[in-house]
């Protein structure tokens, strides 16, 4: 995808990027689209702005990478993958931005982080979210990235969830 | 909860995971794309919204690009986990709390406009519950977010 370079930005790289205006509308859209005729239409009134500046900053977000993409999210729980399996890596450092990446494509996994270590208890630092339609499913994708890694895998855990307690769109209290 | 979506349910939700139009009537778009009318297609997704099936229809946004976010996961004793999550939950800066099998069996998400208010919000759940708070920031990201293929 073409804008696969800036999806890879640092976050420090993308702040200048955004102005408080991109703010302002990313904090309007977070609970959903209005479902009306002409949503942007609805969302350019509530801000003062005009549709066409909406739309065009939206198509400039997603260009550069700060909007992911724009559409559906989808409940896994409610469509039957009840099997949510946080699978976590000890992965030597110098390989970890390689191997991150193999794994980050794998199209079962929904996230793919980086992330630090707490010694003595948690030597993961690499993250990868599975979705399965039961558990069995979960340990045969996790089975498919201990493959990948091979003697890179010093170690993994999963961690399945039992119980969504909070999901929300991102609210930023300013 | 495990439900069977009908053919136009499963396409609203699979096909318009990442290109939803950026036109003055979006709607009106995936409507002519699928066969149907716009007032159907507003219809449905009120209707996959309302039972849960959608979380939404809209932006998901690069994580730290507004705000500064950290997973965090606490070990709560089972006896405890209730009262300690109703308290996570309650935090507005808190968007996202899984109750996990493991030792740490509180992971959720928050998010602050800046990372001093960010810490501020873990240390005071910290003093709250007189459990630690252990924070894992995102220090990079290998997945580019397509949306996840429901046919899998």
């Amino acid at each position: 995808m073409s804008n696969a370079a800036a999806i890879r930005r640092e976050p420090a790289d993308i702040a200048p990027l955004i102005d408080a205006t991109d703010r302002r509308l990313i904090q309007a859209t977070q609970e959903g689209l209005p479902r009306v005729p002409r949503p942007y239409h609805a969302i350019a009134e509530q801000l003062g702005l005009s549709a066409e500046d909406v739309m065009a900053r939206l198509r400039r977000m997603l260009e550069t990478g700060i909007i992911r993409r724009i559409g559906a999210v989808p409940n896994h729980y409610a469509l039957g993958y009840q099997a949510n399996g946080m699978s976590v890596w000890d992965v030597p450092e110098e390989r970890l931005r390689e191997l991150g990446r193999k794994i980050g494509e794998l199209d079962f996994v929904s996230h793919c982080y980086h992330r630090p270590r707490h010694f003595p208890d948690w030597p993961y630092n690499l993250f990868a979210m599975v979705h399965g339609r039961d558990r069995a499913q979960v340990e045969a994708k996790v089975a498919q990235i201990a493959a990948l890694l091979g003697a890179a895998d010093h170690g993994h855990t999963v961690l399945y969830s039992t119980r969504i307690l909070k999901k929300t769109g991102l609210r930023i209290g300013l | 909860m495990n439900k069977e979506l009908s053919e136009l349910d499963r396409r609203l939700l699979n096909d318009f995971q990442q290109d939803f139009p950026l036109s003055p009537t979006p709607y009106a778009d995936i409507a002519r794309d699928l066969g149907v009318t716009e007032a159907e297609v507003l219809a449905r997704l009120a209707a996959l919204r309302n039972d849960g099936t959608v979380s939404r229809v809209g932006a998901v946004v690069r994580p730290n690009t507004i705000g500064v976010s950290t997973l965090a996961a606490m070990a709560v004793p089972p006896e405890r986990l209730e009262s300690v999550a109703a308290l996570v939950s309650g935090y507005t800066e808190v968007n996202h709390n899984y109750e996990r099998e493991h030792r740490l069996n509180l992971w959720f998400v928050a998010t602050a406009p800046d990372a001093a208010r960010l810490q501020a919000v873990l240390d005071e759940i910290a003093v709250r519950t007189g459990h630690e708070v252990l924070s894992f920031p995102l220090v990079e990201d290998y997945h580019i977010d397509l949306g996840f293929d429901l046919r899998i």
